[in-house]
């Protein structure tokens, strides 16, 4: 794997409450290009909840986030998508009355410029640009194995399926950097391996970060270039996997501390 | 949808809407017949056609708006009374012409709205409902009392019918021929805008607009841009009803014909094209057949009873119609359509062969 040393997200000691609850605190992380970083921690760690401020759905408190070297911490969530930045969600957040093909194509709204006028007239501009888009779109619904499925209506398909339109329609978007939020959870042993082969192929092909949050230990492990461990909304451990494999902060962390007799 | 075994070759005819022969010979047929149909019917059916055309446009609108982008709207009459009464002092106060009017009409519309689309920043669902039904409310009390000299107060205002050469569209005949391809272009006009960038944008933010907003969709700005196109959809209704009516009067547009227009999307299938077109042939049908049988029914009541009965019963139709596709068909006639559609392309075989 290429791993290039400069820095495309940076977040800088980003604080996030809730009321009393810090949900992250004082976080400062580095996400290198082209590099597979892992996030990972127990339940309530704030895995999610950077995500989350990444996106500029929550504003933190205290701290800002960089990207390429851009403060966007105060840009609305669809400026921040326009920049590069695509996500999936961990509980599945589709568009339920559309189409597999349809959702795809909704995830490359940025790219399109059709608007109201040639929207309503459709024949010359907006129909070449559907034409032209859905070729992407088509390539990435081949590369999903959705085929069979694509004019199905999202809602009434399986949830590993589901799991891969919402995959689909974040690379739509084209992005540097790709945010996945548990693309295994819930998932059979076939259909992780299905979507682990999906994540690396992409970065392979398309030279995207990707920065995942997996409760899974073996598909990280055996998947990312690099892990950072939450606790309680900080960051307690970031190295290589096996660096991670042996903190003892971590095992703490994951497993409680021994009681002392 | 293709017949089964038919597949498209490339991505254009895979977005087209009309993509057999037999489609093409429908639409064909559809179309001559409409064609003859203003010079076929007697002149009380094309009346009813003519309202239903009116309807369909103003349908259409409220689809795009609630149907497509999920902001309910309570207001749909009002707006429309917007463009009407736009139209009517155009015409009437400053002299326009008709045709002239009818675009600055339709964008009146739009932007009365965008304006009470505004509160769809904060709120929606219910609450937004409450901000349309205020908007109801505002607007109609705006035609009765704002400067009754211009406006027309309870009254309203009288407008001459427009004319194309000797051509008057004064009777049903010839309105026919000029609310029948209005009907036509802006429900293409519907379709097209549903099927490309934009509706799709309607559909993001209706079904999940946290995900819509993550995958770079303003939707706030898409909320206010499907008031707008609903609004200007209202418009060209208000505009072809000022036409049809040769006047405007603050009671033409009140707060229960939004409501039938809700009942009617509802009906039709919200988010479909073919809903509101087919919600408005079905509600006006009903409404002409309550009319055509109040007087038989009432006749098996006393006198003092079946005068009161006639307004009623065509209410109590239409509720009873709206409860029952509610609890059996809440996707509306169009999902009918669609299974219909469905079982067409594979029969005479149950399934479809793989």
């Amino acid at each position: 794997m290429v791993t290039e040393d400069e820095v495309q997200l940076r977040t800088d000691n980003v604080c996030l409450s809730f009321g009393a609850v810090k949900a992250l605190d004082g976080i400062s992380l580095d996400v290198k290009l082209h590099q597979l970083l892992a996030v990972i921690g127990p339940n309530g760690a704030g895995k999610t909840c950077l995500f989350n401020v990444i996106n500029g759905f929550y504003r933190p408190q205290e701290g800002e986030v960089y990207f390429e070297g851009r403060k966007i911490t105060q840009l609305p969530p669809y400026k921040i998508a326009e920049l590069g930045i695509s996500r999936t969600f961990q509980a599945i957040q589709l568009y339920a009355g559309l189409s597999v093909v349809d959702n795809i194509m909704a995830g490359r709204h940025i790219h399109l410029k059709s608007g109201m006028v040639s929207g309503a007239i459709y024949f010359g501009r907006a129909q070449r640009e559907e034409a032209e888009h859905r070729k992407e779109v088509e390539w990435l619904i081949d590369f999903l194995e959705l085929t069979s499925v694509r004019d199905r209506i999202v809602g009434s398909l399986p949830y590993g399926l589901q799991k891969r339109v919402d995959l689909g329609r974040a690379l739509a978007l084209e992005p540097k950097l790709l945010l996945l939020d548990e693309p295994m959870a819930g998932m059979s042993r076939d259909e992780k391996e299905a979507m682990a082969r999906f994540i690396l192929d992409v970065v392979e092909m398309r030279g995207i970060t990707v920065t995942l949050v997996e409760h899974d230990m073996g598909v990280v492990m055996d998947i990312a270039d690099r892990v950072v461990v939450f606790d309680y909304g900080h960051k307690i451990a970031d190295g290589l996997p096996e660096e991670i494999r042996n903190n003892e902060q971590v095992i703490k962390a994951y497993l409680g501390k021994p009681k002392e007799a | 949808m293709r017949p089964s075994g038919i597949m498209d070759v490339n991505y254009r005819q895979s977005a087209a809407m009309l993509r057999t022969r037999s489609q093409w010979l429908a639409v064909g047929i559809l179309l001559a017949f409409l064609a003859v149909a203003g010079r076929v019917f007697p002149s009380e059916i094309v009346d009813v056609m003519n309202m239903m055309f009116i309807l369909i446009v103003a349908a259409h609108g409220l689809n795009i708006l609630t149907g497509y982008c999920g902001q309910v709207s309570v207001g749909h009459a009002a707006f429309k009374g917007v463009g009407a009464y736009s139209a009517a002092m155009l015409i009437v106060r400053l002299g326009w012409n008709h045709w002239v009017a009818l675009p600055v009409a339709a964008l009146a519309a739009g932007g009365a709205g965008v304006l009470f689309g505004l509160p769809a920043f904060r709120v929606g669902g219910f609450y937004l409902a409450m901000s349309t039904l205020a908007a109801q409310f505002i607007l109609t009390t705006v035609f009765i009392f704002a400067m009754p000299g211009i406006v027309g107060g309870i009254s309203g205002i009288t407008v001459p019918f427009p004319a194309i050469g000797d051509f008057s569209f004064r009777i049903p005949e010839n309105q026919y021929y000029l609310f029948m391809p209005m009907c036509v272009v802006m429900t293409i006009v519907a379709r097209n805008i549903a099927r490309s960038r934009m509706g799709r944008a309607f559909v993001a933010v209706r079904d999940n607009e946290v995900a819509a907003e993550i995958m770079g969709v303003n939707p706030f700005g898409y909320k206010l841009r499907a008031f707008f196109i609903g609004c200007l959809f209202a418009g060209v209704a208000g505009w072809m009803r000022v036409v049809y009516d040769g006047c405007v009067r603050p009671d033409i547009y009140p707060l229960m014909a939004s409501i039938w227009l809700l009942g009617t999307i509802i009906i039709g299938g919200m988010g479909t094209t073919i809903g509101p077109i087919l919600g408005v042939i079905l509600v006006r049908a009903l409404n002409e057949m309550v009319l055509m049988l109040s007087p038989l029914i009432g006749g098996f009541f006393p006198i003092e009873i079946a005068i009161r009965m006639g307004a009623g019963l065509g209410l109590i139709a239409f509720a009873v119609v709206v409860i029952v596709f509610l609890i059996f068909q809440p996707r509306g006639l169009a999902h009918l359509w669609e299974v219909l559609g469905a079982r067409m392309r594979h029969w005479p075989f149950r399934y479809e062969p793989r």
